[in-house]
């Protein structure tokens, strides 16, 4: 593995299942780990185990829903897809990440001296 | 809101139904490993390369499982019990140690909770009456001559009840009220009882109020007046199976019928409280007038008005003491009493804080030393699993999570610790209660309460994470990568865990050092005190309460000469006679005074007088110093004699023959005939109080006992003189027949209780410490085998081995000695108090613990030192 991968800030692992399921509508949890990293053009340094915390996580919260079926290749997996209530929390979410990156990248982009 | 609820619910759920979502997780697992693998394959990797790829990728399953776990269950509940899974399988594959060690733990535990039930008792509860701190105890400044200086007569407390500013009342009950002093008529032979009699406002100034009926009226206190009674709670089970009809009934209290107006509630025991080792059955109440020309009978206790203080009481009583009347008609002057007040908690308990709180100490000590102990077996147990644990680590178990295994280990040992000492404390308890000989207050009272069982998980605790979480923490500290390299070596780490071993076994050697020195200074004063010349010999000879109807002065001679004789007609019984009141029980004491010369009042001591038959000194032993002993002729009409102790005679004749000598006894002018030897009388350790003795002919005896020196075992004796007794007189009750011995015993009960104790607590530690230095020395035999292998290859001799062992032994007991001996001797001067002819610096006791340690520890040795001589150096070098 490269060493420039991109640690994951803690609680936007969540974020990006979620919106994975927003677009991809039902998916086993191989297909959203597999989904994030092509996604995210492989930057992202995700060790997929650490997918299954985060699907439990989003369960109990009731935002996602889950159920065993079968996949593309036949084989049996256990498929997860959002729910009512987390597509309302992925949008909150949603418009909270926008909001702190642009602070973020502005106060970043700050230059010496300059005016404020 | 509800998410939350539902969240909880979904985590505990999931807490419980483990299997079965570890089951789906793996499943889950193995179907995410099988896609990457499918996708590697399509992409043209090798079959094998396509399975590491995916397992990379995937990253630790244990580590994502063990996340995963955290994050769907309620962690800290479902890790715990899966520690005490594991821990209990642990410690049932080295079924051993955990024996052992929950057997430490037990005793520890235990003997701490039963100490605690018996202080918390005696010393941290209030008495068990209303509003206990208002109540005061008021006594004389000091008695040195039994019963009668430390009391009251009737005048005295009535006075004092008048003139009392601090006091909202004062009471009082009769301190001369003695076991067996009533007989219960009309149910067959009479039944002898204890009754003690107690002012009309007794109970109510305790705030005791009665189970049953009420407490007396104050006609009842009159001559002539209705005659009551209260029956105490067991009394009134155990004579009249608790028959609720009770009060109002008349029963036949000394021959006289009494009416039963209540009876007392069950947790009230006039005996825990004011006259420990004694039971009362019924309650009369004092009719003064009866009582005023009685002397010195009265205990007094006091309530304080809500705003005084104890101070003030105290100054009050003291300024009011001197003018009170001894008997107002026949004395119109001051009887030179003295009166401190102190709360009556101080008077009931205050002698004991101090043997008490040492008690205390000494078996925290031991618990302390368990727990020094047991943190050593651990230490010892985790080096030799530090290969287990690395490997767990290894395998993805946190630091936090090794702490915690291992904690939960100890947590596991303390449990059932714990559990198992509740058990050896209650029996404890249970059997101390029992000791009716034990004099101490508020014991029979003593049960395990909800504050002793706080008090053991207290301890149970501190004791888990004393000796549970120092080697917890020291393996965590192991680097595992450190730990897996030294099982193969094994050198450094090795010596550091021994030298933190021996240090632990220092500090048990010397806490146990402590323990020991304590021990043995109590044990050789008891020893002091057993050896005390009591002035009588109580081997052999028994008492019997015996009945009689008093027809004055001459036929009470006759009846007593006539039962003396059949009694010695008795085959084995030696010698008999017979006297009001024994020695080391109650004891009443009056003027004996020089014809002629006129003291100050207060000048002289009061002098304990015993009313008796000629035998009675004989059979006790008492010796004869001067003068003789007194005859059947000594009689009702014969000139009035008297027999006086050494103490009397030199302080009242200190250079003339006492023989023949005229003294004033009670008004009486009276010849002394005899001198004989000072009987200790109200305890073992005090000593100078003046005795008289007078014929029983020609004074007023309040009683009988009949003393028989024999050689027959007591029950035959009992049976043969109770029949004898009856024949004599068929009134005779079935009072017990007791050895002397047992007054003896109960004299010095309290500090046997002691001794006993804190010996027994001794010795605990000293097994603990001998089982440390044993550990500690097998421990360092097996890790130089190698090294003594050696030595013994270039010529060292077995001898020579087992030297260097036992050497190593010395050096690690000396080093805990000294440490020990040095904080024995600043800590020993606290015990002061509770020593008897002996130093808190006494060189024996000293020696003998610095002695006894050193042999327990070298017996521990041996059998390593024995290993290391007989280690087989071609074996040693050659390790299969």
């Amino acid at each position: 593995m490269s060493a420039d991968k991109l640690d994951l800030v803690q609680g936007t692992l969540d974020v990006m299942v979620l919106r994975t399921l927003a677009v991809m509508g039902s998916q086993h949890g191989y297909g959203i780990a597999r989904r994030i990293e092509q996604v995210s053009g492989d930057q992202v340094l995700l060790n997929q185990g650490t997918i299954y915390a985060s699907l439990i996580r989003l369960q109990q919260r009731g935002w996602i829903s889950s159920a065993w079926g079968t996949s593309a290749n036949n084989r049996k997996a256990k498929f997860y897809s959002i729910t009512k209530r987390g597509r309302k929390h992925l949008a909150e979410e949603t418009a909270y990440w926008h909001r702190l990156s642009a602070v973020v990248g502005r106060v970043l982009a700050m230059q010496v001296g300059g005016a404020s | 809101m509800i998410s939350g609820v539902w969240r909880v619910a979904a985590r505990v759920r999931s807490a419980f139904g483990r299997a079965d979502l570890d089951r789906e997780f793996d499943e889950e697992v193995a179907a995410h490993l099988e896609h990457a693998i499918d996708e590697n394959l399509a992409r043209g990797m090798t079959a094998e390369d396509a399975r590491r790829d995916a397992h990379i990728r995937f990253g630790g399953v244990l580590t994502s499982k063990e996340y995963y776990r955290e994050t769907r269950g309620l962690p800290l509940v479902e890790v715990a019990a899966q520690d005490l899974r594991y821990a209990v399988r642990t410690l049932r594959r080295s079924p051993g140690f955990a024996v052992a060690v929950t057997l430490i733990l037990a005793l520890g535990i235990g003997a701490n909770a039963a100490v605690f039930d018996v202080v918390n008792q005696i010393l941290l509860r209030p008495l068990p009456f209303a509003r206990p701190t208002q109540l005061a105890w008021i006594a004389p400044a000091e008695g040195t001559s039994g019963l009668s200086s430390v009391t009251y007569s009737v005048d005295a407390f009535e006075e004092f009840r008048a003139q009392t500013q601090s006091f909202q009342d004062v009471t009082a009950y009769d301190a001369f009220s003695s076991p067996e002093n009533y007989r219960l008529g009309g149910h067959g032979e009479p039944i002898p009882l204890s009754a003690v009699s107690v002012a009309g406002n007794f109970f109510q100034l305790l705030g005791v109020s009665p189970a049953l009926g009420r407490a007396f009226a104050a006609n009842e206190a009159r001559p002539g007046g209705p005659r009551a009674a209260m029956l105490s709670y067991p009394f009134w089970q155990r004579q009249f199976g608790g028959d609720p009809q009770i009060v109002g009934q008349t029963i036949d209290l000394n021959g006289t019928p009494t009416t039963v107006v209540g009876v007392l509630p069950e947790r009230f025991d006039f005996g825990a409280v004011f006259s420990p080792a004694s039971h009362f059955d019924v309650f009369v109440p004092i009719i003064p007038d009866d009582m005023r020309d009685w002397g010195n009978t009265l205990s007094i206790v006091g309530r304080l008005k809500p705003n005084a203080t104890i101070a003030q009481a105290d100054a009050e009583a003291r300024a009011i003491a001197p003018d009170l009347h001894f008997n107002a008609r026949r004395f119109p002057t001051g009887f030179g009493y003295t009166a401190r007040a102190t709360p009556l908690k101080e008077h009931v308990s205050g002698h004991l804080r101090r043997p008490l709180i040492v008690l205390w100490c000494a078996v925290g000590f031991t618990l302390l030393i368990a727990c020094v102990n047991l943190a050593n077996l651990l230490i010892a147990r985790n080096g030799a699993r530090t290969k287990e644990l690395a490997l767990r680590a290894a395998l993805g178990a946190s630091r936090g999570r090794l702490v915690r295994q291992l904690l939960t280990e100890s947590i596991v040992l303390t449990g059932s610790g714990a559990v198992l000492g509740l058990g050896v404390a209650t029996v404890a308890v249970r059997s101390l209660a029992r000791q009716a000989a034990l004099s101490l207050p508020l014991m029979s009272t003593v049960r395990l309460d909800g504050a002793t069982f706080a008090w053991t998980l207290a301890i149970a605790a501190i004791a888990c994470l004393a000796f549970g979480l120092a080697p917890a923490l020291r393996i965590s500290s192991h680097d595992v990568q450190t730990a897996l390299k030294e099982i193969g070596s094994g050198m450094s780490a090795g010596r550091r865990h021994h030298r933190l071993r021996a240090s632990l076994v220092v500090s048990e050697v010397a806490l146990a050092c402590i323990l020991l020195v304590g021990a043995g200074l109590l044990l050789e004063s008891f020893v002091r005190v057993l050896d005390q010349n009591l002035g009588f010999r109580p081997d052999n000879v028994a008492a019997i309460q015996m009945d009689y109807d008093d027809k004055g002065p001459e036929q009470r001679a006759v009846v007593f000469e006539q039962t003396v004789e059949q009694i010695r007609a008795i085959p084995g019984v030696i010698m008999a006679g017979v006297t009001d009141n024994l020695p080391l029980e109650r004891n009443r004491s009056w003027g004996l005074q020089v014809k002629g010369v006129h003291y100050r009042p207060g000048e002289l001591p009061g002098t304990i007088v015993y009313m008796i038959t000629p035998g009675y000194l004989e059979t006790m032993g008492v010796a004869l110093r001067q003068g003789r002993l007194f005859t059947w002729s000594d009689g009702a009409h014969t000139a009035p004699v008297v027999v006086i102790n050494e103490t009397a005679a030199h302080k009242l004749w200190p250079n003339e023959n006492p023989i023949g000598q005229i003294a004033v006894v009670n008004g009486q002018d009276t010849r002394v005939i005899g001198v004989v030897s000072d009987v200790r009388e109200t305890s073992f350790e005090t000593t100078g109080a003046w005795q008289m003795y007078l014929p029983i002919s020609q004074a007023r005896p309040t009683g009988a006992f009949l003393t028989i020196r024999s050689t027959l075992p007591l029950a035959a004796l009992a049976s043969s003189v109770r029949s004898r007794l009856r024949a004599l007189n068929p009134a005779q009750s079935a009072t017990q027949m007791r050895p002397i011995e047992a007054s003896v015993d109960r004299a010095v009960s309290p500090r046997r209780f002691f001794l006993l104790l804190v010996t027994a607590f001794a010795a605990f530690g000293l097994v603990l410490a001998a089982l440390g230095v044993y550990s500690v020395i097998s421990y360092s035999v097996a890790q130089r085998t190698q090294e003594i292998g050696i030595r013994m290859a270039i010529g060292a001799s077995a001898s020579q081995v087992t030297r260097g062992i036992l050497w190593q032994t010395m050096r690690l007991v000396l080093l805990g000695e000294a440490v020990g001996a040095v904080a024995a001797a600043a800590l020993s001067h606290l015990i002061a108090s509770m020593l008897f002819e002996t130093a808190p610096t006494d060189a024996a006791a000293f020696a003998g613990t610095v002695l006894v340690l050193l042999v327990a520890a070298l017996c521990a040795a041996l059998i390593p030192s024995y290993r290391a001589a007989r280690v087989d150096p071609k074996q040693a070098l050659h390790p299969a």
